[in-house]
């Protein structure tokens, strides 16, 4: 334990930086094929232009409505995708344009928790041999102390050793899902993103899995980008929050004040649309009008301003700017 | 609360009287809904929760009667509506009544309409099979249906296919099909889980607003206990086929009896509150094949279990007004029979 500790802080004082992640005007667009030649007609511009960054140990919530490009930040970060533009800064390394085995190196240190634990787990593999493949594929290890290696993490997701000889579809979804995150933690990553992880769950079993992430957290120094579409999981499990709207981030703050205080009008209307399991309690609800648009034909402007009831004049021109209004909480909104 | 009183007096609109649904499963019946009894008074919103596993969705559809044949069937039990006994009626007579005073809103708007027909002839179908109306009286009360549930340009959608339309608008296409012929039962199976809470918010005040001017009935089934807070009147807890608690919205909330509802209340993360841990209940709903045979569903789970929870089932009993239990915690009248 004391080399760990020792370790850290030496990585806090070499020229390592307070920021695990820093993302810089990221944009992943998707091109729109058509027309004989199949020539590119147009872009999905599933994430247009987002900044934020990471600090060793945080949690950082992404929320926003499906479509509005939260998992392909997520996959774009993760190099799953190829970005399109802007750069992607992990652990001090540039890592937007990297390739070949460099990539495959700093795959060891990012790892991904999906959605769907029914698809993400291949059904004619053991859970053993799912779990054993990133350690396998990174080290030449016996099978003896693979094996091993594969039980502790069984261990600490709370599975019990049995597992190791079954199969996926012999699993809960629960936990499968826990299946998924120790497959995550094989390589003691510094990074995981878990995109949705939870949204297939019940929520009594829900509630166990955000414990476990939270309590692995802790024990494995992890740095999460958390990836939600519900707003209380969210604030449960970050530091700091933040929310997009069709591609775009407009604002992020620490969680306690992007719930007490919201300042763009989307976060607000989100924030008041989700019902509260009180019956006592009464809210005002701002209801948005219509659906999220096109990403291929974003409205100009702030993309929000359609369905903005403040919107004004000057929204359908310019494009506000994340910027920040008051100390760590930054918002793309003219009205501030 | 006022209105509250009213209802009391009033007739019960559905009467559903020890329903038991059973599974054929290699020959031996099951049983997913066990010895089910409610009331649903008129213009009531009834919240059935639980989670999944529990016979939420069963239990809708054998009110509906839509059970898959050959497989599932109503073993025993009556569903009075409106005076008459479902569980006993002829297919015939059945599809009078369906589509027409009870209809039904399903989950995933993207599988439950008909990829290869228009809007405008989906909605039309259910008109022509229980209204007698000419073709142009037909299209043009489906772009009325459309406007009030609030989807712009009804002239053009009413011609336009499924996919053509957002999670959203497919929903609201589909609540259009449920009210088209004004029922007085609507039985909404976790309509908004597969929408994102903005258009959640939307679904639900639609739903609220329809309820209120066409004096509906709504069993709104759901696992969200936010959405349950805000639209019901009353709850049924279920776990595991059988009904655990009872009561009215406010009382479930401020005073939970049944450890399974209390669980299930504290693991939901809440926007007010900061605790670091959330309650979660140990294992899972045991299947239909593994149910135990004796005694209380959820002992195996329960933080609070006592040894003879797992020899005595427990009885749903009215322990303080209305508000009914099945837990030997609350029995006043023990000790009893180990037999179900």
């Amino acid at each position: 334990m004391s080399t760990v500790s020792v370790h850290k802080n030496q990585e806090k004082t070499s020229s390592q930086s307070k920021n695990l992640l820093e993302i810089q005007n990221l944009k992943t667009y998707y091109p729109v094929k058509g027309g004989f030649f199949k020539r590119t007609v147009g872009n999905v511009k599933a994430v247009d232009n987002i900044s934020f960054e990471i600090k060793r140990g945080e949690t950082l919530g992404l929320v926003g409505e499906s479509g509005c490009g939260k998992s392909t930040a997520g996959r774009t970060i993760l190099r799953l995708l190829r970005p399109t533009e802007g750069s992607i800064l992990f652990d001090g390394k540039d890592i937007t344009r990297i390739s070949g085995k460099s990539l495959r190196e700093i795959r060891k240190d990012m790892q991904m928790v999906f959605q769907d634990p029914y698809a993400s787990l291949n059904p004619m593999q053991m859970v053993g041999d799912i779990i054993a493949e990133p350690i396998y594929n990174f080290s030449k290890k016996s099978k003896a102390e693979l094996k091993q290696e594969v039980m502790d993490l069984l261990n600490k997701v709370g599975l019990p050793e049995e597992a190791y000889y079954k199969y996926a579809h012999e699993f809960s979804g629960g936990q499968r899902q826990r299946i998924g995150i120790a497959r995550s933690l094989a390589l003691r990553p510094k990074l995981i993103i878990a995109d949705e992880p939870v949204s297939a769950l019940d929520v009594s079993v829900q509630s166990q899995v955000l414990n476990l992430l939270k309590d692995l957290q802790e024990e494995f120094d992890l740095t999460f980008l958390f990836i939600a579409h519900d707003l209380s999981v969210v604030k449960h499990m970050s530091d700091r929050i933040g929310v997009m709207y069709l591609g775009n981030m407009v604002e992020i703050a620490d969680k306690n004040l992007i719930y007490a205080e919201p300042l763009h009008p989307y976060t607000q209307a989100l924030i008041s649309a989700i019902p509260s399991p009180d019956p006592r309690v009464k809210k005002e609800r701002i209801i948005l009008k219509g659906d999220v648009p096109s990403p291929i034909n974003p409205p100009s402007g702030c993309p929000f301003h359609p369905r903005c009831p403040m919107a004004m004049e000057e929204c359908s021109k310019t494009k506000p700017l994340l910027k920040e209004v008051k100390p760590s909480h930054r918002v793309a909104c003219h009205l501030y | 609360m006022s209105t509250k009183k009213s209802l009391l007096k009033e007739a019960p609109l559905l009467e559903v009287k020890n329903l038991e649904t059973a599974f054929d499963i290699d020959g031996i019946d099951y049983n997913a809904v066990d010895n089910v009894s409610f009331l649903v008074k008129p213009r009531q919103i009834v919240g059935v929760v639980g989670e999944s596993g529990c016979g939420k969705s069963v239990m809708s559809l054998s009110i509906m009667q839509l059970l898959p044949k050959g497989i599932g069937k109503v073993k025993s039990g009556e569903i009075i509506f409106d005076g008459i006994n479902l569980a006993k009626m002829s297919e015939s007579q059945i599809n009078k009544i369906r589509g027409k005073d009870v209809s039904m809103i399903f989950q995933e708007p993207m599988t439950s309409l008909n990829p290869v027909f228009t809007i405008g002839y989906q909605l039309q179908e259910v008109l022509f099979n229980h209204l007698k109306i000419s073709k142009q009286e037909a299209r043009q009360k489906a772009i009325a249906l459309l406007k009030s549930v609030g989807i712009s340009r009804p002239e053009k959608i009413v011609d336009e296919y499924p996919h053509q339309l957002s999670g959203g608008m497919r929903q609201r296409v589909m609540i259009a099909i449920a009210i088209a012929c004004q029922p007085k039962l609507l039985i909404a199976d976790e309509p908004t889980t597969a929408l994102d809470v903005t258009v959640q918010a939307q679904i639900l005040e639609l739903l609220k607003e329809i309820q209120e001017v066409n004096d509906m009935s709504v069993i709104l089934i759901t696992h969200d206990l936010g959405v349950v807070a805000e639209m019901c009147d009353e709850v049924i807890v279920m776990y595991a086929g059988k009904i655990v608690e009872r009561t009215d919205v406010d009382t479930l909330f401020h005073n939970p009896k049944h450890p399974y509802t209390t669980l299930l209340l504290g693991a939901i993360p809440k926007m007010e509150e900061t605790e670091e841990r959330l309650s979660s209940i140990q294992g899972i709903v045991p299947s239909l094949t593994n149910m135990p045979k004796a005694g209380c569903r959820f002992a195996n789970r329960c933080p609070k279990a006592m040894p003879e929870c797992f020899t005595v089932t427990p009885v749903l009993e009215d322990v303080e007004q209305g508000h009914e239990v099945a837990c030997l915690l609350f029995e006043t009248s023990k000790p009893r029979e180990g037999v179900r």
